[in-house]
């Protein structure tokens, strides 16, 4: 057999060049922080030349002071916890309910048709739109802007669970067919890892929707959150600080859209989407 | 033509088909997939199916699996009804290992968690579920590769798998639907071979469907020839070539006489 052995020939000493950090994976590495102080350089000079107004345009060490204040003030942390708190919250429920609608409509052909004109419904009404009435009915507090977090993120959960679930190959639906698999054994052991890769890839979209409900969410109602915060910099005309919450707002996103990228080399190591080490 | 029902089995045959028949499509567009057929495959026989395209052997195939249930007549394995009142009997099934063309390994499994998932959903343990993995990657010719992941191994190595997968509960029976089909000439030469040797030191009863004539003849016992048009039973053709056999056989004068005489009927019928 030639199949049968691992090969045991080591391989030329030239090979291990391209293991590790090739000249293509690090180049991000070099141009992030060098385009990034150009445009801090563009930015400084462009200020301290025209002499603008620093309401309308802070220089960035004013921008880099106000965003060390906030670092340092407890009360920006609890706002940035509130945003955390209310965007992990209105993730989970869209999470939750989109991927067990979603097992269901992509195995229901029927309740699909059924339900497929309010699904849609729910994408062309203007999510925001509907927040004055959550107020009405849930008040100021967290749950009106974890519900507007929850029905933007639950969309490209869903769609993407469909079609993940539609998407499960024939030839092992077949393999579990002829071990007589009962209904919950296909569920668990081929359809939902076999739709894992598409329920991740709308997680990816659905988290940083989630952010944008949870700001939208703090910025029209309520007294808490990094979007409650960016109201009262700009009522309060400083033009600085609103630079720093929009730091921390771009960083928070940063950190979601990684973590998500993470759970997928964690949870999919198979998958093509993941580069094998 | 030299065309019989060989051996008549004293015992109840591994596989029955009596009157066997199956319709696709609807009642304005009815297709015949398979006319009424009865066939016995006699316990411990190697039964390869032959024809053209078209020719129902497939679906002769899926129905035997319970992957497709019959539109008429009485399928038995082991003597068990495999289909009553349109459900699928376990018992039957458990005694049947399936293996298609693609090698539906699950991507998410290594190769032993793929090899082991039968027993896996019949609940068997851990250890004695990937012990078990272990023996098969032995019998099969995998060795070293329980760890992969499948897309990690060759078209070959991963059929080898799937047939390690089909036999981890010990059916007696193994249905085979062209499963050298997508593998190169050479390889599947190999994968003739192998199977021969796994065959005979297990000693199942298996049921495969080619269009490939000298894999045909390699590997059967008997050989059923199906014509399309409705799907039936052409003519059954025995080789009584001695075993082990090994790929030169296919230079003797004893295999191109078979070979030469299911070439003629097959373009005559297709």
């Amino acid at each position: 057999m030639t199949d049968k052995t691992l090969p045991t020939a080591t391989p030329p000493a030239s090979f291990g060049a391209r293991k590790g950090m090739t000249r293509e994976t690090a180049l991000p590495w070099i141009t992030t922080p060098l385009l990034l102080l150009i445009l801090l350089a563009i930015w400084h000079f462009y200020v301290r030349g025209t002499g603008i107004s620093s309401f309308i345009l802070p220089a960035p060490s004013a921008v880099w002071d106000s965003w060390m204040d906030m670092l340092s003030s407890s009360r920006a942390w609890r706002h940035t916890w509130t945003t955390v708190y209310v965007t992990l919250m209105g993730f989970g429920w869209a999470l939750v309910i989109g991927v067990g609608l979603g097992v269901v409509l992509g195995r229901t052909r029927w309740l699909e048709l059924t339900l497929n004109p309010f699904i849609v419904a729910t994408q062309v009404i203007p999510k925001v739109a509907l927040l004055p009435l959550f107020v009405v009915w849930f008040g100021f507090g967290a749950t009106s802007k974890i519900i507007v977090a929850a029905v933007l993120a639950f969309f490209p959960i869903l769609t993407n669970t469909v079609l993940g679930v539609k998407s499960v190959d024939a030839g092992h639906r077949d393999v579990m067919t002829s071990l007589n698999a009962t209904r919950w054994q296909i569920f668990r052991r081929l359809e939902l890892p076999s739709s894992l890769p598409y329920i991740l890839t709308g997680m990816e979209i659905g988290i940083v929707l989630a952010i944008i409900g949870a700001i939208v969410g703090e910025y029209l109602g309520g007294n808490a959150g990094l979007g409650f915060m960016l109201v009262s910099k700009m009522n309060g005309y400083e033009t600085d600080g609103l630079f720093a919450v929009i730091i921390q707002m771009t960083l928070l996103g940063f950190f979601f859209y990684f973590a998500t990228g993470a759970l997928r080399r964690f949870t999919i190591p198979w998958h093509q989407s993941v580069e094998i080490k | 033509m030299d065309s019989h029902v060989s051996n008549p089995p004293s015992a109840a045959p591994a596989i029955g088909l009596r009157a066997i028949e199956k319709w696709f499509g609807t009642r304005d567009q009815p297709v015949h997939a398979l006319a009424a057929t009865d066939l016995d495959v006699p316990a411990g026989e190697l039964l390869v199916l032959l024809g053209p395209s078209g020719c129902g052997k497939t679906t002769m195939l899926r129905m035997m699996g319970g992957l497709l249930e019959p539109t008429g007549g009485d399928l038995t394995i082991e003597d068990r009804a495999l289909w009553k009142d349109g459900e699928r009997q376990g018992e039957a099934l458990s005694e049947l290992g399936m293996v298609f063309q693609d090698a539906n390994l699950f991507p998410w499994l290594t190769i032993e968690e793929n090899i082991a998932l039968p027993l896996e959903l019949k609940g068997v343990g851990k250890a004695e579920r990937l012990a078990r993995a272990h023996e098969l990657t032995k019998l099969v010719g995998i060795t070293g590769f329980e760890k992969r992941w499948p897309k990690e191994l060759s078209g070959g190595m991963r059929q080898r798998a799937a047939i390690a997968r089909a036999l981890s509960y010990d059916p007696k029976i193994l249905l085979m639907d062209e499963p050298f089909g997508a593998l190169d000439a050479m390889t599947r030469d190999q994968m003739n071979l192998e199977l021969q040797r796994i065959w005979q030191e297990t000693k199942k009863t298996i049921v495969l469907v080619t269009h490939s004539i000298s894999e045909a003849v390699f590997l059967a016992d008997r050989i059923v020839l199906l014509s399309p048009r409705p799907g039936r039973i052409d003519t059954i053709v025995d080789v009584p070539m001695a075993r082990p056999r090994s790929l030169d056989v296919q230079a003797t004068a004893e295999f191109q006489t078979i070979a030469r005489t299911l070439r003629h009927r097959l373009n005559e019928i297709s």
